[in-house]
């Protein structure tokens, strides 16, 4: 008797647990009777099924992330270039993601992985590496989104954002680059130290010229004071000299003499006869 | 409010299934830390009350059965205490769907497996560092294939950012993308990159840092609101933006070379600095001493005015003589003070041969005066036209030579 009853609460315990199921807050779920839908899009929380003839799978509905290796694209100038990018992506039909992958995700991220990439390809293809790296990116990604999306809408995803991560160029370019950066350092360096040169020149020419108009300025100023002086002094002499004019070159003439003849070495070669020797002469004969 | 819950039971689908999950209902749902140990007591609980079951189907102890019941019901009631810390935010779920969400203090869910509860931690400022990856000691090393990005004009930059953000919505972060924190940095990553190549090398490594950081942080948060990660960026720091190792050298030149020119500049400065005042002390010098000129004439004219007058005014009382003494006044002077020659030429017209150059060569040497002045003396006395023999003439002229005037003076006294 016991037995019995043991059993049966066992049998009760076993098929209740197979009725009933949890779907989690992050996962969504199908129902299907004997390998057939029937039922998708199962919302959280506890759900009944028939015990044995129904099956559950539940799908992880949170934004996944693909993130796929750098890859080498051509742009449209023919260079190449390493881009590396992502996809949110989330499952948006169970039903037909199901049928689809298999409800595989690792199926799911390789299919997403090659559409991806061949939009990647064409868009850059018809890009400058410019265009790509400044300008379209957010174009490019939001292209791809879109013409990506048509094709996971077939395997029952939703393709939330393809971002670009990085775009690279190939180290024998980059290296080219490093010498190009290089070489255009090298010229505003120059640039700098001649322009400092020119700075340093102009300043020093404007000093020289200053120190000249300066001296010059003062040499007029020294020629008007002489000239000034000059001028006084000869009024000063006019005026006394002009109070008897003969007297005046007489005396003049004999402070001349004095001044002019002050030198030992100075050399007078004397006739008797002159006014001086009058009284010389005189004596003598 | 939470301890109000014990009377909604009634309403749930445990009330509905309440016999059959009472019982050993394996549940399906991960395990939370913390509810590791209610699990125990609850696994405890369960082997009691199936033993209990047991006993009262058999009819044993009807009373004691039920005490034992009550009080594993009490007890499993009480496992759905839970305190939620300051920091954190308690996220319930039922049966896996999500319920509500507690704040910090003390609560209670419907004890497990019917509803649990995760905790996450929303003040914790957490961090992903783009670029560079430090350890313990703070030492970082940097992961070249993050760092170096294209610029706008197809230059390379290095840049490491790091980016602080915390949990926003603790629901969003748990439910709504499979890793939130892996997607913040490759957003982030993704962003730092758009933003760089959308700007020129200088401005991203000279004044553009805090926009470029602004923009990073702006883009960022637009990406994460768009999937729901229910993160919050409280900040983007620019830890490094620098030119890539390889240019650094004529990076630092350029540098160098802005100091260069400064330095030229400075230096023709200082150059200016020194002439200019130089050479307004020498315009000061020029005009002060033409000052000096103009006063020194001034002062001598009127000088010279001065004493012409006074004596005009004595010339005027009587002119003759005072014509007659300044001459001979004046040319005493000149004659005392300069060699001379008196020719007595009158009458002869013999060529006198004077050895001028002679004469002024010694005359010139003060030590023996007396050789030019014998011819002359020789001349006068003898008065013989032969002079070009002057140099032996008599004896008694000797001493006298050095001063026409003594000789004079003895002329006139003989």
């Amino acid at each position: 008797m016991k037995a019995i009853i043991g059993l049966f609460i066992a049998a009760v315990l076993f098929i209740g647990s197979n009725a009933l199921f949890v779907v989690n807050q992050w996962e969504t779920g199908v129902v299907f009777r004997l390998g057939e839908i029937v039922k998708s899009d199962l919302e959280p929380g506890l759900h009944l099924k028939t015990p044995f003839i129904n099956n559950v799978r539940t799908f992880d509905r949170r934004i996944q992330t693909m993130d796929s290796q750098p890859e080498r694209y051509l742009t449209g100038e023919l260079k190449n270039l390493e881009v590396d990018s992502y996809v949110k992506w989330r499952v948006s039909n169970v039903e037909r993601f199901y049928t689809a992958m298999g409800g595989d995700f690792t199926l799911a991220n390789q299919r997403l992985s090659q559409i991806v990439k061949d939009g990647l390809r064409a868009q850059f293809g018809s890009r400058t590496v410019q265009q790509v790296v400044s300008g379209d990116r957010v174009e490019v990604a939001e292209n791809i989104t879109r013409l990506a999306n048509v094709e996971a809408a077939q395997f029952g995803i939703d393709i939330v954002d393809v971002r670009i991560k990085r775009i690279d160029l190939p180290r024998d370019i980059s290296d080219s680059v490093y010498r190009r950066m290089e070489a255009e350092r090298n010229r505003v360096a120059a640039d700098l130290r001649s322009l400092g040169a020119e700075a340093a020149e102009r300043l020093r020419a404007d000093a020289d010229r200053q120190r000249t108009v300066t001296i010059a300025e003062a040499y007029r100023e020294a020629e008007q004071t002489r000239g000034e002086g000059d001028g006084l002094a000869a009024q000063i002499y006019s005026k006394a000299y002009g109070a008897d004019k003969e007297f005046f070159s007489f005396y003049q003439s004999l402070n001349a003499y004095q001044e002019s003849f002050s030198n030992k070495s100075d050399m007078i070669v004397l006739d008797p006869s002159t006014d001086f020797f009058k009284h010389f002469n005189r004596s003598s004969n | 409010m939470a301890w109000n819950e014990p009377g909604k039971p009634g309403q749930d689908p445990w009330g509905n299934s309440g016999g059959s999950s009472g019982k050993k209902d394996e549940p399906k749902e991960p395990r939370k830390r913390s509810d590791q140990d209610i699990d125990e007591l609850l696994k405890k609980a369960q082997q009691m009350f199936g033993g209990a079951g047991n006993k009262f189907n058999g009819g044993i102890g009807g009373i004691g059965g039920g005490a034992i019941f009550l009080i594993i019901l009490v007890v499993w009631l009480l496992s759905g205490i839970y305190i939620v810390d300051t920091a954190e935010r308690g996220v319930v779920t039922r049966f896996g769907a999500l319920v509500t969400e507690t704040g910090p203090g003390p609560h209670w869910h419907i004890p497990y497996p019917i509803e649990s509860v995760t905790k996450v931690n929303v003040d914790r400022i957490r961090t992903t560092e783009i670029g560079y990856r430090s350890d313990a000691q703070n030492r970082s090393g940097s992961v070249l294939a993050e760092s170096l990005m294209l610029t706008r004009d197809e230059n390379i930059v290095d840049i490491r950012i790091a980016v602080q953000y915390r949990v926003q919505s603790a629901s969003d972060y748990l439910f709504n993308v499979k890793d939130p924190d892996e997607s913040l940095r490759a957003s982030s990553e993704s962003a730092i990159r758009e933003i760089v190549g959308k700007n020129s090398m200088d401005f991203v490594l000279t004044q553009g840092r805090d926009e470029v950081v602004a923009q990073v942080q702006e883009l960022t948060q637009k990406n994460l609101d768009d999937y729901q990660t229910g993160l919050f960026i409280t900040s983007v720091n620019l830890q490094d933006a620098q030119p890539p190792e390889q240019v650094q050298s004529a990076f630092a030149d350029v540098v160098k070379a802005r100091e260069d020119r400064e330095r030229l500049i400075n230096e023709a400065e200082a150059y200016a600095n020194r002439i200019l005042p130089e050479a307004r002390g020498q315009a000061a010098r020029i005009v002060e001493e033409a000052r000096a000129y103009r006063d020194q004439v001034v002062s001598r004219a009127e000088g010279q005015a001065d004493r012409f007058t006074s004596v005009v005014t004595e010339y005027k009382k009587s002119p003759e003589i005072m014509r007659e003494r300044l001459y001979l006044d004046a040319m005493s002077a000149v004659l005392s003070n300069t060699s001379k020659v008196l020719m007595g030429a009158e009458g002869s017209n013999n060529i006198m041969y004077l050895p001028l150059d002679k004469m002024m060569g010694s005359g010139s040497s003060s030590s023996q005066p007396t050789l030019p002045f014998s011819p002359i003396s020789g001349q006068s006395t003898s008065n013989n036209s032969n002079t070009s023999q002057g140099t032996s003439t008599p004896a008694n002229q000797a001493k006298s030579e050095t001063n026409i005037r003594d000789y004079l003076r003895q002329r006139e006294l003989r």
